[in-house]
C-alpha cells in the first residue's frame, strides 16, 4: 500500500511540477502538517508564525539570515556588510547572480539588484503606493520593530550595493533585518502587477529568491511548493513541499503516525511520550526562545512594593508547574530571557521556593489577608500549554501563604486589551516568544518604560533598568551590551515585576526518514535543509 | 399565484434588513476589536490603535458603518478580511461547498440509518433491538462531538488504518476544483483514485456530524410510528387483512413521516453548528471553522459578511420551499 502511494505521489507530483525528474528518479515530497492556514503570501503583512513559515521561510530570503538553530546572523542575499563607526550607516554588498523564481505566473527578466532591496523596505513605509495595495494592509512588524522611526533612508549606491541610513544607532538592527518582514521581494514583479492593475496578486502568488517556489494554495487546506531550480544556494534536496493545514494538535499527531505527513509541530504535551515511544518517529525537543510569566501590576498596592512581589515569587512552586502543566517539557525560569540567549546572567540565583519564608516576608511587608486576582490565559501558546491549570496551581501555592486568589479569564483579545491597561487588577499570566534572538526583543519590548501600555503589562517602569536597556540598544560592541543586559537582569530580579515561570521546550516530531531538519529557536519552520531518505 | 409570489419575495426585504442588523451588531457586542488582534501579545500604542481603527473605518459612527455595510452588500461587495486581506465573498464561495457537501452527507447518513432504525424499534417495541437502538441513540445524542471525532480517528485511522485521518482528499491528488464538491470534482476532473480518496475522507466526518441528527431522527421516527400504529385506520388496515409490510410501509409510515420530515429540516440548520467542531477536528476547509476563526480574531468584516451570505442562502432555500408548497398545495396560495 505504501509503495503504491509513493508511486502515485511521484506520478502526480511530477505531473504537477511539469515534468519528470532528471533520470526518471521519483520526486521527493515532504508533507508538513501545519497548525494553521497562512493569512496570505506577503511576508511583511503578517505576524503569525504560520504565515511566516509559508512565505519568508519557504519562498523568500532576507539580506542577512539566522544560522539554522541559532540566533546568530550570517550573510544571505547580502554577501557582506559594513557598519559605519557612528553606527548610523549599514552598507550591504548584494550577492551577484541571484535569480528570482520563474513560475507559471511570472518570468523575471533580470537578477536581484539594489532596486529590489530598496523597494522591499520603502514599500512598507506609510505613504508609499504599496502601503495599502490590498485593503486593510498594515505592516505590523515594520511598525513594531520601530523601523519607520529608525530608518532614515534606504538608498542604492550602485546596482549591487545598498546603504541603510539610520536616525540613531541600533544594535538590534541586523537581527531585525534577518526577520521575515525584511524579506527581499522582486520590484520587477511588483511593478508588473501594479501596471496590470492586479497588485493584490502580490499577496496571493509570491515570487522570491528562496528555496521553494509557490505552486498553489487551496484555501485553508494545503499549500504546494516545488524546489526552486535556480536557488542561489543550490537546489534543495526535496522536490516538493506541501503544507497540510491541520489545526487540531491531536489530529496532527494521528496524521504523522498514519504517515499522512512527514513532520509536525506543537503536539499536546500529553502526546509527547507516545511520540517518543513510536519507533517510526523522531522527536526533537529544543529550548524555545520563550518565557511564561506571572506579571504583577506594579502600580497597584500591595504589588507596588518589590518585597511583596518577591515574597509571592518565593511562594511559587515552579517545579510543580513544570511537571503538571508542561508535563516536564520545560525548564523553570529564573531570568526574563531564556538561558540559550546571549547575555543571560548565569550568576543570578532564583528565589528559593519557601512558603514559610514567603509568609514571613509578606508579614514583614505589612501584608495581611491579601486577596488578589490571577488572570488565566484562555488560549494555548507554545510558551503556555494551559493557562487555567497554571492559575490553579498558583492559587494553591498562594493559599499556602495566606493569599486568597480569585482566578479570572477573558476572551483572548479582551485579555490582551485589559492586561495592557495599566489600571488592570491583579497579576496576569502571559508570555513571549522571541522574534529575532536579540535580548532587546525581550527586555525592551516587555519591560521597558516605553512599552508600558503595550507589551509591558506590569506597568513596571524602572528608570535604572530602562536606561541600561536603552544604552545597550545603541551600543555596537556585543561584550559591552552583554554587560549592560546582565546588569539589567540583576535589577529585574531585585525588583521582581514578574514571577518568572518557565521556558518551554518546543517539540517537533517527524518520520524517521526525514533528515536535516533543524528547529528554529524563534518558532518558525524552515525546510531548506531537509532531505527524505528511502 | 402572482400575488403570493410577490408577497413572499417582498417579505424577504425586512427579513434581510433584520438579519443584516443582527449580523452587524452581534460581533460588535463582543469585547475586543480586530485591531488588537493584529498586534497579539506585542500590543500597540494607543496612537497606532487609533490610527488603524481610522484606517479600517471602525471609528465612524456605528449607524454610518452599518449603512455603508448595507450599501456595499447591495452592490455585491461583502468586504475584505482584516486578518487575511482576502475578499470575503471569494473565500465564502470557495469554502461553502465543503460545508454543504459534508452536511448533506451527514444528513443522508442520519436519514438512511435513523429512519429504518426508528421504524424497526417501533414495530418491535420493547424488544432488545428497540432498547439497544434507543439506548445507543441517547448516547449518540449526548456525545461531545470533539471527543467522538478524536475517538473515531484513533480507532479507524490510527489503529485499524481503514480511513484517512483528516482532510478532504489525499494530497497526492491535485486538480482545480470545478464545483467545490470533492465527490463530483474527483469524478469529473480528478485522476484515477481521486473519487475513492474523496469518499474515504468523507466517512469519519460524516459519521461524527451525522451522529446527533441520526439519534434525533431515530427517536422521532420511533415515537411518530408508535403513535400512528395505535390509530384506528392502522387497526382497520390490519383488520382488512393487509400484509404487515403494507400496513407499516404505506399506511403507517407515510403519516408518521410528517413530523420526521419537519425534524430533518430543523436538524439541517443545526448541522451548521456541529460542522464548526467537525471541521476543526477533520481539518475540513469549510465555513464553520472559517467563521469561528473570524470571531476569535474579531474580524468584523468576515463575520458580518459570512453571516449575511449564510442568511441569504437560507432565505433563498426557504423561498423556494414556500413557492413549492404553493405549487403542491393550492390551499396555501389561497390563504
Amino acid at each position: 500500500m505504501k509503495t503504491y502511494k509513493k508511486l502515485l505521489a511521484a506520478t502526480a507530483l511530477a505531473m504537477l511540477t511539469g515534468g519528470l525528474m532528471a533520470g526518471g528518479a521519483s520526486a521527493k515530497s515532504l508533507v508538513y502538517c501545519s497548525e494553521a492556514a497562512p493569512g496570505g503570501f506577503d511576508p511583511a503583512l503578517y505576524t503569525g508564525g504560520e504565515t511566516l513559515d509559508a512565505t519568508g521561510q519557504a519562498v523568500f530570503n532576507p539580506l542577512v539570515e539566522f544560522t539554522p538553530g541559532t540566533s546568530t546572523v550570517r550573510p544571505a542575499l547580502a554577501e557582506s556588510w559594513k557598519i559605519s563607526d557612528d553606527g548610523l550607516e549599514y552598507t550591504f554588498k548584494i550577492r551577484k547572480g541571484v535569480k528570482f523564481q520563474t513560475t507559471s505566473y511570472f518570468t523575471p527578466s533580470r537578477e536581484l539588484n539594489a532596486d529590489d532591496v530598496v523597494f522591499s523596505f520603502e514599500r512598507q513605509k506609510e505613504g508609499s503606493k504599496w502601503a495599502k495595495y490590498v485593503e486593510g494592509a498594515t505592516y505590523e512588524y515594520f511598525e513594531s520593530m520601530d523601523f519607520p522611526k529608525l530608518i532614515k533612508e534606504v538608498k542604492k549606491v550602485d546596482d549591487l550595493t545598498v546603504k541603510i541610513v539610520l536616525n540613531k544607532p541600533s544594535a538590534p538592527m541586523l537581527a531585525g533585518l534577518a526577520m521575515d518582514f525584511s524579506s527581499i521581494v522582486s520590484k520587477e514583479y511588483a511593478d508588473k502587477l501594479m501596471a496590470d492593475g492586479t497588485p493584490q496578486k502580490f499577496n496571493e502568488q509570491p515570487v522570491g529568491t528562496g528555496p521553494f517556489q509557490f505552486v498553489d494554495y487551496q484555501l485553508n487546506t494545503a499549500i504546494r511548493y516545488e524546489a526552486n531550480p535556480t536557488y542561489w544556494k543550490g537546489k534543495v534536496k526535496v522536490d516538493n513541499l506541501i503544507f497540510a493545514v491541520t489545526p487540531d494538535a491531536a489530529v496532527r499527531v494521528q496524521k504523522l503516525k498514519a504517515g499522512e505527513c512527514n513532520l509536525t509541530i506543537y503536539p499536546d504535551p500529553a502526546d509527547v511520550d507516545g511520540l517518543k515511544a513510536d519507533k517510526n518517529l523522531t522527536v526533537i525537543q529544543e529550548s524555545g526562545l520563550n518565557i511564561a510569566y506571572l506579571g504583577y501590576n506594579t502600580t497597584q498596592a500591595p504589588f507596588d512594593k518589590p518585597e511583596v512581589r518577591k515574597a509571592l515569587n518565593m511562594a511559587i512552586d515552579k517545579k510543580a508547574i513544570v511537571d503538571a502543566v508542561y508535563l516536564g517539557q520545560a525548564k523553570p525560569a529564573i531570568n526574563p530571557i531564556p538561558p540559550t540567549m546571549w547575555s543571560y546572567n548565569k550568576s543570578i540565583k532564583d528565589d528559593e521556593y519557601n512558603p514559610e519564608a514567603a509568609k514571613k516576608a509578606l508579614e514583614k511587608a505589612g501584608v495581611k489577608d491579601l486577596s488578589m486576582k490571577i488572570w488565566a490565559m484562555p488560549v494555548v501558546r507554545p510558551y503556555m500549554p494551559n493557562g487555567r491549570r497554571t492559575a490553579e496551581l498558583l492559587q494553591s501555592d498562594f493559599a499556602k501563604v495566606g493569599v486568597k486568589v480569585e482566578i479570572v479569564s477573558y476572551d483572548w483579545q479582551e485579555y490582551l486589551k485589559r492586561a495592557s491597561d495599566p489600571k488592570h487588577d491583579g497579576a496576569v499570566i502571559l508570555g513571549w516568544t522571541g522574534d529575532n534572538g536579540d535580548p532587546d526583543n525581550f527586555l525592551a519590548v516587555l519591560l521597558s518604560c516605553q512599552a508600558v501600555g503595550q507589551a509591558n503589562r506590569t506597568a513596571w517602569c524602572n528608570k535604572e533598568f530602562t536606561a541600561l536597556i536603552d544604552k545597550a540598544a545603541v551600543t555596537a560592541d556585543q561584550a559591552e551590551r552583554t554587560k549592560l543586559y546582565e546588569e539589567a537582569q540583576v535589577i529585574f530580579k531585585r525588583e521582581a515585576p514578574w514571577g518568572t515561570l518557565a521556558h518551554s521546550l518546543v517539540t517537533t516530531a517527524m518520520t524517521k526518514n526525514v533528515t536535516g531538519y533543524v528547529a528554529s529557536p524563534f518558532g518558525v519552520h524552515n525546510f531548506a535543509y531537509v532531505d527524505i531518505t528511502e | 399565484m402572482f400575488r403570493y409570489i410577490a408577497s413572499r419575495v417582498l417579505l424577504l426585504i425586512p427579513t434581510f434588513i433584520g438579519i443584516s442588523f443582527v449580523a452587524f451588531m452581534f460581533i460588535r457586542l463582543l469585547p475586543g476589536d480586530p485591531v488588537i488582534a493584529l498586534a497579539g501579545e506585542r500590543g500597540m500604542t494607543p496612537e497606532r490603535h487609533q490610527m488603524l481603527l481610522e484606517q479600517f473605518g471602525f471609528n465612524r459612527p456605528i449607524w454610518e458603518q452599518y449603512f455603508s455595510f448595507l450599501w456595499n452588500i447591495f452592490h455585491g461587495d461583502f468586504g475584505t478580511s482584516i486578518a487575511s486581506k482576502r475578499a470575503v465573498l471569494a473565500d465564502f464561495l470557495t469554502l461553502f461547498p465543503a460545508t454543504l457537501e459534508l452536511s448533506l452527507c451527514a444528513m443522508l447518513f442520519a436519514v438512511i440509518i435513523g429512519i429504518p432504525a426508528g421504524i424497526f424499534a417501533a414495530v418491535k417495541r420493547g424488544s432488545i433491538f428497540d432498547q439497544l437502538s434507543m439506548g445507543i441513540a441517547l448516547v449518540g445524542y449526548s456525545m461531545p462531538i470533539f471527543w467522538w471525532g478524536i475517538l473515531l480517528i484513533i480507532l479507524f485511522a490510527g489503529i485499524l488504518h481503514w480511513t484517512p485521518v483528516s482532510g478532504r482528499m489525499d494530497l497526492i491528488y491535485f486538480f482545480k476544483p470545478t464545483t467545490g464538491f470533492m465527490l463530483i470534482d474527483s469524478l469529473i476532473s480528478g485522476p484515477k483514485g481521486a473519487f475513492k480518496s474523496a469518499f474515504s475522507h468523507l466517512i469519519l466526518p460524516t459519521i461524527v456530524l451525522g451522529t446527533i441528527p441520526l439519534a434525533v431522527i431515530a427517536r422521532q421516527t420511533r415515537s411518530a410510528m408508535l403513535e400512528v400504529l395505535g390509530e384506528d385506520y392502522v387497526r382497520t388496515a390490519r383488520a382488512k387483512g393487509l400484509a404487515p409490510k403494507r400496513v407499516i410501509g404505506i399506511h403507517a409510515l407515510r403519516n408518521a413521516m410528517i413530523p420526521v420530515i419537519t425534524t430533518i429540516g430543523l436538524q439541517m440548520g443545526l448541522l451548521m453548528a456541529g460542522a464548526i467542531l467537525t471541521e476543526t477536528i477533520f481539518s475540513w476547509p469549510g465555513i464553520g471553522k472559517w467563521m469561528i476563526d473570524a470571531i476569535a480574531k474579531r474580524d468584523y468584516v468576515v463575520v458580518q459578511g459570512g453571516l449575511m451570505l449564510v442568511a441569504l442562502i437560507v432565505m433563498t432555500v426557504n423561498l423556494i420551499v414556500d413557492l413549492l408548497y404553493a405549487v403542491v398545495n393550492p390551499r396555501i396560495r389561497v390563504k
